[in-house]
């Protein structure tokens, strides 16, 4: 018969980027309302973490994935070799699609290596392990705007189930046209969390997650909704809300119709 | 980790549609490898595994929006060896929302946008109308499928892992059944011929012009094929008859290495079937046969060889199966799963085929020819760009 086990966690980093979110640091008090939200375009850092030959190969959607990455890490205060990781993620890197697509139509079809090895939806988790030296194992997933549930209920069953801390990183980037008409997502988001088997000084709320048939909730502020419904990986968003306020409260998030992911969520300070 | 049971599977690839056929041509070591004749491909001296059955299947009307190479290969699939049967009865046992799916795709069906790029308007740039991104292009569009296909209304997912793919949806899967978060799970591989991996592995000089000659002395690279592989997991229950073969253990590692080269030591490899066996709880001594990943191309045999070699020695047979089918990329994992369990069921080792002289400098017990030996426990390895690598163990029951 089904085991019983409990889908828990701590939350012990957060990392954030979106349109007018540079850090978690800077994202916090507009999402717990106590600083005025500023749409800005989205600032993605360089990804200096990686040698020189990667940094001039990657792409801008494992540059947005590696920031949150490794703010979440920093911000946890954890190694990342020790840690398992689980990208998640509708499109991977969109502007190399459109360049492939682009090449393959025209008369001379050669695409560039570096092309190709970046069309793979795992970019991230092989730029982030080499970025890391991670050898744990790092999974990429895709369940189109359920991407971010998915990518919640992976990265917890293996802290469940493997008794790792895990590296949950969920990210997108928009589509050049013409797919952009195909698939519009308005911006580049990133949010990443540490999740962990046990609580530890740095752990910031305990999460439970259910598996249940309720709608989900919206996050409090116009614009940041507005990114909640269009941006698979901005799905969390309300997760992010209910930790920038620091209460307990459960939270219900976007996964697969019929099903959502309640989480249950305890502050730990 | 706790032995999940494989309680129905079924694959359709170049040599074939069904298990039958699979194991026939195993059986009579032979593969299915031709020139390529792929879609408008005219420039590539190279071959493929093509499954020609593909171009014939109709998908039903209500999901017609799914209409791609990609999701007619899996309704292929499905439809073989009473496989969609078995999952109805699985639904009727523990309800749509308690069966899960997890595959695995690298390109799902990218080629319908690979052929509308040549549709585009050529005053406003626009794709035609018809292509729907969604259900046919997006990677998760394989998974959305089979669950629209079977109504199912539980965790779905694609694992999107380059050609690990269909072999990490096991260890997923066996994560979700451990949890309670499922009591059943579809699992495997479908990934089907696109431009995108035939001119992109020609980028890289991989592709072999003659069918590929896996751990070959003179190997030249891989030739890409499509499948569709599907198993049905289960916790292991009370009974199981000897032939039941189970999921003994999963191994995950990374290479840190590089996007598209093996580590040269193969040393992610090696930690990836170290961490199966760990999960089997069962030593190198343990399992009778290695289903190798075995590409063909000269980097990945010299460094799965050696992390082979550095934890098996020379003892244990091994072969690749992909001088048969081609490298089916995100759906290899699945497909050599199924092989495996084949091997099992049925009592022999397949030998690869293509592999006229071995190459010296890899010291590992490589099978030519199919082998009488009975296995009890067989290892399958996939690895991917990215330096993703993932070990499975299998063992029969009894």
């Amino acid at each position: 018969m089904a085991s019983t086990t409990t889908l828990r966690g701590w939350i012990d980093g957060i990392g954030v980027l979106g349109p007018g979110l540079n850090t978690w640091a800077q994202a916090q008090p507009i999402l717990a309302g106590a600083v005025v939200y500023q749409p800005q375009p989205v600032l993605v850092p360089a990804a200096a973490v990686l040698p020189p030959p990667e940094r001039r190969r990657v792409g801008l959607a494992a540059k947005v994935a590696l920031a949150v990455a490794q703010e979440a890490i920093a911000n946890a205060r954890q190694d990342a070799a020790a840690l398992a990781a689980v990208f998640s993620s509708s499109g991977a890197d969109c502007d190399n699609c459109d360049a492939i697509c682009q090449v393959l139509a025209s008369e001379d079809r050669h695409i560039s290596p570096t092309r190709f090895h970046n069309s793979v939806h795992n970019v991230a988790a092989g730029y982030w392990s080499i970025a890391s030296g991670a050898m744990t194992p790092a999974t990429a997933l895709c369940a189109y705007d359920g991407s971010f549930g998915a990518g919640l209920l992976e990265a917890l069953t293996q802290v469940v189930v493997d008794g790792v801390g895990t590296l949950l990183v969920t990210y997108e980037v928009p589509y050049p046209e013409p797919l952009h008409a195909k698939r519009p997502l308005p911006s580049a988001f990133g949010l990443a969390l540490v999740l962990m088997p046990q609580p530890g000084p740095h752990s910031l709320a305990h999460i439970q997650v259910d598996l249940v048939e309720a709608p989900a909730d919206r996050v409090t502020l116009a614009q940041l909704e507005a990114l909640r419904c269009r941006i698979p990986s901005a799905r969390g968003l309300p997760l992010l809300q209910v930790l920038a306020e620091g209460r307990g409260a459960r939270v219900i998030l976007e996964y697969l119709d019929p099903l959502n992911l309640a989480v249950d969520v305890l502050p730990c300070r | 980790m706790t032995p999940v049971r494989l309680s129905h599977f079924t694959a359709s690839s170049c040599l074939g549609c069904g298990r039958t056929a699979t194991l026939t041509a195993l059986r009579q070591h032979r593969g299915g490898l031709a020139p390529c004749r792929f879609e408008t491909v005219d420039d590539l001296e190279t071959q493929i595994g093509a499954v020609p059955q593909v171009d014939a299947v109709a998908l039903p009307t209500p999901l017609a929006e799914y209409e791609c190479r990609n999701n007619r290969l899996a309704l292929l699939g499905l439809q073989q060896d009473d496989f969609s049967a078995a999952v109805e009865d699985a639904i009727a046992r523990y309800g749509p929302r308690r069966v899960g799916i997890l595959i695995g795709t690298s390109t799902a069906g990218i080629l319908q946008t690979e052929q509308a790029y040549r549709r585009r308007d050529p005053n406003t740039g626009a794709l035609p109308d018809d292509l729907v991104y969604q259900t046919t292009h997006n990677t998760y569009s394989v998974a959305a499928f089979i669950r629209c296909y079977f109504r199912l209304a539980g965790p779905a997912m694609v694992v999107s892992t380059a050609c690990s793919s269909s072999a990490k949806v096991f260890a997923s899967a066996a994560r979700m059944l451990a949890a309670g978060v499922i009591d059943a799970a579809i699992v495997g591989g479908v990934d089907s011929l696109c431009l995108t991996t035939l001119y992109g592995f020609n980028s890289l000089e991989l592709l072999s012009a003659e069918p590929c000659r896996p751990f070959d002395v003179d190997r030249k690279g891989l030739c890409i094929g499509e499948a569709a592989a599907f198993v049905l997991l289960e916790r292991p229950g009370s009974s199981l008859d000897a032939d039941t073969v189970l999921l003994l253990g999963a191994g995950e590692s990374s290479d840190a290495y590089h996007m598209s080269a093996p580590h040269p030591d193969g040393l992610g490899a090696q930690m990836a079937m170290a961490a199966a066996l760990r999960s089997a709880g069962l030593q190198s001594t343990d399992i009778d046969y290695i289903n190798l990943h075995g590409t063909a191309t000269p980097s990945n045999d010299a460094a799965e060889g050696k992390a082979v070699a550095a934890l098996f020695g020379d003892r244990t047979p091994c072969s690749s199966v992909k001088g048969a089918t081609g490298h089916t990329l995100g759906a290899a994992g699945g497909l050599e799963a199924v092989i495996s369990a084949l091997a099992l069921q049925d009592g022999f080792l397949p030998g690869g085929i293509n592999t006229r002289h071995l190459d010296p400098a890899i010291p590992i017990h490589y099978l030519t020819a199919n082998s009488n030996i009975v296995p009890s426990r067989v290892m399958s390895n996939s690895f991917g760009f990215g330096g993703t690598n993932c070990s499975l163990v299998f063992g029969r029951s009894g």
